[in-house]
């Protein structure tokens, strides 16, 4: 079972997630219409350049834009859970030694009390992230079953992760338990709002061309977002 | 398909019936048959399939229902923070909805579709600047009112104004005629005040084309006058056009795709004829957004540009003032605590933030200027944005959300408001005449006149 999880399994979760991932990229790119979209894309490309890098990069700066700045705790809770969640899958010293192992090649790896601090803040912001859901008005009123599901997809495997990394009950069967949560995860990716990976870049980006390009971004100092 | 004579699926295509749906006082008759109008859903799911790409489908699937736009939207925090208020919440129950019924919405939902796309929203934009993912939520309730036109559920009064457009190329009965001969009149109303004061019109050549809003030229020419004589004391080689001087669109307010085309080639053909070096437009919010921002797009112009460079009222006011072709006399400046209403249609969605703030720091005594919290791309919306002034179905609605902008003002302790923005001088005006918090308001051709230095060469005769 092991073999084939960290084998075969493993190939086909990766594969899937990132060919799906490449397909809803170029669908989007491809998606994208100069004239319904009413953003000149390809006429003005060092603006619109500039104010898609900048759509990126002052939101995945912790409190770089005024909406981050405006909702403190959100802005907490938002990037300890990213940051464990992309940072843990991809640095941590076991991971990297499957990988190693399996497909011959490795990520640099983070040393085991970095791993467990951003573990623990994936497990508890989701916690916070799914109180927020119930509780906040504005968010219960947006809230679907498919929300809850994903952030559960999500945090899960980082849950059992930890289960192993303390050694609580079977190893071997809490280890099975986190690889499969681990590539269904992976495989929901490109098929679900978890393709945010991908499409956050592209939203954003998109949305700083707009800016960038139309909406004054070729006026003045650009936004201030 | 059971469609009223008032209120259908056709659009508004001759003088004779816009006539007769403006006799409809209140659109009374055009609301009762409204109520049976059925909604074509072939129509309704084939336009979405062609229209509705990666972009708005993308935002309605990847939106995270992380609840931060709600606090961007004044109609959510005026409304008592009302969950149904919140933008993700509004596009998704619209929006959201008919593509997922892939179209199979009956008449109710589209009467409840109408009230969010035009009473919950102004088109303001300011949601998109706090959303996480990029998502603004404006753009797709003008992409919303656009299908929903297209089915007959517009409000009365939009469906009138693109109606206008389509048969008078301007938002009001203003015709070529009517609008040359106000202009010319009001500037020789001025003429002894300013000896020389002449409108040109069709001029080739000219430095400038000046263009404006229809209502200007039917209820307020006094502004007409002012802009001739602002240009005549700064030396501008001007000119009016007598075809495509509408700088409006009423249509956009009413998704009405067609009558926006329409309305923004006139002006542009305006331009390919008379070849001015410049456009300049009044100081309306909407219409620069229109002619300027959007309409290159609706003219299928690809470089995203009208034919000629186009600006502001206030980015032409700052440069004359800042190069000296008009000065102000120091002594006339303001003296009173003033601000200024930051219009989203040419702030936030066309980045002018400093060049209004620079005309200040020209026209106002320091330490007079207080600007209203937030400020700039985050201000608010006046509260009639996007045709919610306009709108009689909606006036109370329209009235709370004013709310916002009164407090703002009332917060800087002003008294005085300017509002080079229609729309919002407008919604200013209705603020005080609701809520009566003892404020004057005013466009800025209006006040530079009386504060200006009047070179020699042009001053009147005693």
């Amino acid at each position: 079972m092991y073999d084939f999880l960290t084998g075969p399994g493993l190939w086909l979760s990766i594969g899937i997630c990132l060919t799906g991932l490449c397909v809803r990229g170029v669908l989007y790119v491809k998606g994208l219409n100069w004239q319904l979209d009413r953003v000149a894309y390809t006429a003005h490309p060092k603006a619109g350049m500039k104010g898609a890098l900048r759509s990126i990069f002052f939101w995945v700066l912790p409190f770089g834009t005024r909406s981050w700045r405006a909702q403190p705790l959100m802005t907490v809770l938002f990037f300890v859970f990213h940051i464990g969640a992309v940072g843990v899958p991809l640095f941590l010293s076991a991971h990297n030694m499957v990988l190693q192992e399996k497909l011959g090649f490795s990520f640099v790896s983070i040393n085991q009390t970095a791993a467990d601090i951003m573990s623990w803040g994936v497990i508890i912001s989701a916690v916070f992230l799914t109180l927020r859901r119930m509780v906040l008005p504005e968010v219960r009123i947006l809230t679907t079953t498919y929300d809850y599901l994903v952030l559960f997809l999500s945090a899960a495997p980082f849950l059992t992760g930890l289960i192993c990394r303390y050694e609580i009950g079977n190893y071997s069967f809490f280890l099975i338990v986190h690889i499969i949560l681990g590539e269904i995860l992976l495989i929901a990716i490109p098929f679900t709002k978890l393709s945010h990976i991908l499409l956050f870049f592209l939203s954003r980006a998109q949305l700083g061309m707009d800016f960038g390009i139309k909406r004054g971004g070729m006026k003045g100092k650009g936004l201030a977002w | 398909m059971p469609e009223g004579t008032l209120c259908n699926k056709s659009p508004i295509q001759t003088d004779e019936t816009l006539k007769t749906l403006l006799s409809d006082t209140g659109g009374k008759q055009y609301y009762d048959e409204m109520k049976s109008l059925e909604v074509d859903i072939p129509l309704l799911w084939t336009t979405i399939q062609k229209t509705c790409k990666s972009r708005i489908r993308t935002w309605l699937k990847i939106c995270a229902h992380c609840g931060m736009c709600a606090d961007s939207c004044f109609l959510y925090r005026i409304n008592d923070q009302d969950p149904k208020q919140v933008p993700a919440y509004k596009i998704q129950s619209t929006l959201g909805e008919i593509i997922r019924k892939k179209g199979k919405v009956d008449n109710a939902f589209m009467h409840m579709a109408m009230e969010t796309a035009w009473a919950k929203c102004t088109c303001c934009n300011r949601c998109g600047l706090y959303c996480p993912h990029g998502i603004d939520m404006g753009i797709m309730f003008g992409y919303l009112r656009g299908l929903l036109y297209q089915q007959g559920f517009v409000p009365w009064e939009l469906k009138i104004g693109a109606g206008m457009h389509r048969v008078y190329q301007a938002q009001m009965d203003v015709t070529d005629e009517d609008f040359v001969e106000t202009f010319i009149w009001m500037a020789e109303e001025y003429e002894e005040d300013y000896p020389g004061l002449k409108v040109p019109v069709d001029k080739v050549g000219a430095d400038i084309m000046y263009t404006v809003n229809a209502r200007e030229v039917k209820h307020y020419p006094e502004d007409l006058a002012e802009a001739a004589i602002l240009f005549h004391l700064a030396g501008e080689n001007w000119t009016i056009t007598s075809r495509g001087w509408e700088q409006t669109s009423l249509a956009m307010f009413a998704g009405d795709w067609e009558a926006c085309k329409i309305q923004v080639e006139s002006v542009y053909e305006a331009m390919e004829r008379l070849k001015p070096k410049r456009m300049v437009g009044t100081e309306c919010g909407h219409a620069h957004r229109a002619t300027v921002v959007e309409g290159p797009y609706w003219a299928g112009r690809k470089d995203g540009l009208p034919p000629a460079e186009s600006i502001h009222y206030v980015e032409w006011l700052a440069e004359a003032l800042r190069t000296g072709k008009l000065k102000i006399d120091p002594k006339k400046r303001i003296k009173e605590p003033v601000t200024l209403q930051d219009s989203c249609n040419y702030v936030r969605n066309h980045g002018l933030k400093e060049i209004t703030r620079e005309i200040m720091s020209y026209i106002v005594e320091p330490g007079y200027f207080i600007d209203m919290s937030p400020n700039r791309e985050h201000n608010y919306c006046c509260g009639g944005g996007g045709g919610f002034n306009g709108i009689g179905l909606y006036r109370e609605q329209r009235n709370k959300a004013l709310l916002t902008k009164r407090d703002q003002i009332l917060n800087t302790g002003a008294k005085l408001v300017l509002a080079p923005c229609h729309n919002c001088w407008d919604a200013i005006r209705d603020l005080e005449e609701e809520y009566r918090i003892g404020i004057r308001w005013s466009f800025l051709k209006p006040l530079l006149i009386d504060m200006l230095e009047i070179p020699e060469h042009l001053k009147a005769q005693e």
